[in-house]
């Protein structure tokens, strides 16, 4: 049993899992919705990669550039036209992200068929550092995780120091007196629901370069990202990070003690942190 | 005119809470609201504020129509409520509160260290979350936030709701800086007599009706009971 | 006659044809029948949790499948007749659900929604899992596909038709209840109803509990028409998909909704499922227009209309 390599897989493939986690975790806290359909936008993200890949000769890295403004888009044209008129029931923003989950998976399914896909990044993707001799990090799940910690970074600065983030912040905290300092609820909704997708987009591409998907991979990676932002906790971006890293350490040492337990040790993890600590392990609030 | 309403009749759901209620506030001018509780005071302000759509009747802000201007955008208009029970944003700090609110750039001279001196007791407290502050310290940042965009008119709602009388004190003191400044002040006001001494006119509601209105050197005490209380003074049974 | 009379007397008409099935239709027939009836009393307990008690779940079909096996265990592993297993699987996930509310409970709203859907993957991943329900692959019901084949139709289809009766006279029972009645005004306004003494927490568990039992109930009914179990189906979120929609389209919140709902499913299912993935994204058009613009699915839009109320309990959502 190599528990080492093992947390140190977690602890890259956690980064991951807090990229995904930010979005779904942003718009919960802006207009309280879970998107159910936060994972199969990032899994279009990733299908819109190969698109650009298949006819246009285009590296992941290239599609990043691309595909995040376009999902960004996507976001904001949902929530102003669809999301935004749902928001005054408990049901109807769970019913219409699902369907929306539903509509998504099957598109693909229709466009691209079952099989599996995947993103070449080139070699990079199988290229590692040898740190000892059991240990081998590598350059890939770095660099995932350095970007999703980048992102995270970005993300909290523009929370937290921009007119943006502060307006994001009080329409959070209270929307009926956020209108009355000028904020148009409904158009920063739809920022919020922009940046979500946006940072989905970039975790779907590194997903797909990480490994391969298909049309239904969408829903166990909104399950990760629901399970790091519990874990974490809610109302921290820096709490969505740990809580990834958890879930991802948490996973990997299920999968070294049998490979079949993996997912189902990180389910076991969450269960016992809503148990014992439902604000999670940096949270500020609690979730009920 | 800076603002008027007409025959504006207001409802929360099924609930009719304003009937047929005529206002209007000169420009320049400070005017009183009173009246007893669950009277429709602050439903007339969320009413000018466009919180609430009227089912019929008009609003006016300087001649023009509100009736489809939604409540962000008045803001822009020159209209900033502040509202009942404060509402400052908790998880924003108090200077970040100010920012917020003077995110509609209006012309005036509202800036944040015109608001600071105005608040002397803000300024070192700038860091502090809004969470954290007091209920006169959340009150002044209410009135500052609400400043910050510049309005042409302010609506206060009941500021002086659980807040020792000295601070009332201080904070009526910067209600009257305020006016001098020109802007139209349109108060709240559960404590009638404070409410006078500021207000160049006056209506009192009952039960969602204008029960009397003047300018408050013409209002007797014994008018004032009747239409606040209706009847002839004594409580209704 | 009274209105309620005559209602009273057309559906205890429906209901008599229905037990005299064995007699006029084909055994085809009544496996549909016990398939549509499975699924009506799935989406009772849906509306009943979602629409009654404010709870959406996106993880019942954890007590379909939890249902499934325990069918197999005590069908199977413990001699059991498969009638009686029945009832015991109900039973069963009556009790796992309380220590699974426990959990889940800790959650609100939309995250309350994916918790109960981690948990299902839990209790779906356990059952792949352990070998001895047949991991992965899952198992054939042996203990029920050694019954007479005329006994285990019949059987299985009484069993499916009083469940699906139940499912609908027990809601309507339940509404009109205590129960009922705290749930009514925990609907309106939660804090005032604790203010006056109703237990939320006590009703809402109770709900789930009876959730719990009936989905476990159609798990195993469902699966006993089937003979087999496998855990991918057994707890597909698929379950809860066909939920949403039979709810949602049917009308959320009444009683004639869920059965409107039912019956349009099933038929829709039989023409159009040969479409494969485009019915699914009609489907999920619907859901989309629902939530924003049809709320009280056709049952509200239609029985309003024609001030027809079956089951009176009305409620708004």
């Amino acid at each position: 049993m190599n528990w080492v390599n093992a947390i140190v897989q977690g602890v890259l493939v956690g980064g991951l899992y807090a990229l995904f986690a930010a979005g779904l975790s942003l718009v919960f806290g802006v207009m309280r919705l879970v998107n159910l359909a936060h994972g199969d936008f990032a899994i279009l993200a990733a299908y819109l990669a190969v698109l650009l890949a298949d006819h246009g000769g285009l590296s992941p890295w290239l599609s990043i550039l691309l595909v995040v403004p376009t999902m960004a888009l996507v976001g904001f044209v949902l929530q102003v036209l669809v999301l935004n008129y749902t928001l005054d029931s408990a049901l109807a923003p769970l019913l219409a992200t699902f369907g929306l989950a539903i509509i998504i998976q099957n598109a693909l399914l229709e466009s691209f068929s079952a099989n599996l896909q995947g993103l070449d990044a080139g070699s990079i993707e199988t290229e590692s550092i040898q740190v000892t001799t059991d240990v081998a990090v590598g350059w890939f799940p770095l660099l995932t995780l350095i970007a999703a910690v980048g992102v995270l970074a970005v993300l909290q600065l523009v929370i937290s120091r921009t007119a943006l983030g502060r307006a994001l912040r009080a329409t959070s905290d209270d929307g009926r007196a956020a209108q009355l300092v000028g904020i148009d609820n409904r158009r920063l909704y739809g920022i919020a629901m922009a940046i979500s997708l946006a940072t989905a987009a970039i975790a779907g591409i590194f997903l797909g370069i990480r490994t391969t998907f298909d049309p239904s991979a969408g829903p166990v990676r909104l399950i990760f990202a629901f399970e790091a932002v519990i874990i974490g906790g809610l109302g921290s971006l820096w709490g969505t990070l740990v809580g990834g890293i958890v879930l991802g350490v948490a996973q990997a040492i299920g999968a070294e003690i049998n490979p079949g337990w993996g997912i189902l040790a990180g389910h076991l993890v969450f269960l016992a942190v809503l148990i014992v600590r439902p604000t999670g392990l940096l949270g500020k609030t609690a979730p009920a | 005119m800076l603002l008027e309403l007409e025959g504006v009749d207001a409802f929360y759901g099924d609930f009719q809470a304003l009937f047929d209620v005529s206002v209007s506030v000169g420009e320049g001018e400070t005017v009183a609201i009173i009246g007893a509780n669950g009277a429709g005071k602050s439903t007339l302000l969320a009413t000018g504020a466009g919180l609430l759509q009227p089912r019929s009747g008009e609003v006016r802000f300087d001649g023009e129509p509100l009736r489809r201007i939604a409540a962000h955008r008045r803001v822009r208009l020159g209209i900033s409520l502040v509202p009942e029970g404060r509402r400052i944003f908790p998880s924003l700090t108090v200077e970040e509160n100010l920012r917020v609110g003077g995110r509609v750039r209006r012309a005036g001279p509202w800036t944040l260290s015109r608001v600071y001196e105005l608040f002397p007791l803000l300024e070192p407290l700038a860091g502090r979350w809004g969470g954290a502050l007091s209920g006169g310290e959340q009150q002044a940042l209410a009135i500052g936030r609400a400043l910050m965009s510049n309005p042409r008119l302010v609506l206060l709602d009941e500021l002086s709701l659980g807040l020792a009388p000295v601070v009332i004190d201080a904070l009526y003191e910067v209600i009257g800086e305020i006016a001098a400044e020109g802007t139209t002040v349109v108060l709240v006001e559960q404590d009638t007599s404070r409410a006078l001494a500021v207000a160049d006119r006056a209506y009192c509601l009952l039960e969602g009706r204008v029960s009397l209105h003047g300018s408050t050197s013409e209002l007797t005490r014994e008018r004032i009971v009747e239409a606040y209380f209706g009847g002839t003074g004594k409580r209704r049974t | 006659m009274t209105r309620a009379a005559v209602t009273l007397a057309c559906i205890a008409a429906v209901v008599a044809a229905l037990a005299a099935g064995p007699w006029w239709l084909s055994e085809a027939h009544l496996r549909d029948l016990v398939e549509l009836f499975s699924l009506l009393a799935i989406a009772q307990m849906w509306n009943l949790l979602a629409g009654y008690a404010g709870l959406v779940s996106i993880g019942q079909q954890m007590f379909v499948g939890l249902g499934a096996y325990a069918l197999f265990a005590f069908g199977d592993k413990r001699g059991v007749h498969p009638f009686v297993a029945v009832a015991l699987a109900g039973l069963v996930c009556a009790l796992i659900s309380i220590p699974t509310a426990a959990v889940a409970f800790r959650l609100r709203g939309g995250y309350f929604a994916i918790g109960t859907w981690v948990i299902a993957e839990v209790y779906h991943l356990l059952a792949v899992n352990m070998q001895w329900v047949g991991g992965g692959d899952g198992t054939l019901l042996f203990s029920a596909a050694r019954l007479d084949r005329e006994l285990r139709a019949h059987g299985t289809y009484f069993w499916a038709l009083g469940l699906g009766v139940a499912s609908v006279l027990g809601s309507w029972l339940l509404l009109r209840s205590r129960l009922g009645l705290a749930l009514a005004a925990i609907r309106d306004e939660e804090t005032a109803a604790r203010s006056v003494g109703v237990s939320v927490l006590r009703a809402k568990v109770a709900v789930w509990v009876i959730a719990a039992l009936g989905c476990g109930l159609a798990g195993a009914v469902y699966h006993l028409n089937l003979l087999r179990v496998q855990p991918d189906a057994a707890f597909t979120v698929n379950w809860t998909a066909y939920m949403i929609f039979i709810v949602v389209i049917g009308g959320i919140g009444t009683i004639e909704g869920p059965i409107v709902g039912t019956i349009l499913f099933f038929a829709l299912q039989q023409e159009l499922s040969r479409y494969g993935a485009w019915y699914l994204i009609v489907l999920g058009l619907i859901a989309v227009v629902a939530a924003v613009w049809v709320r009280g699915g056709i049952w509200g839009v239609v029985g309003r209309r024609l001030g027809l109320h079956l089951f009176p309990v009305q409620r708004r959502v």
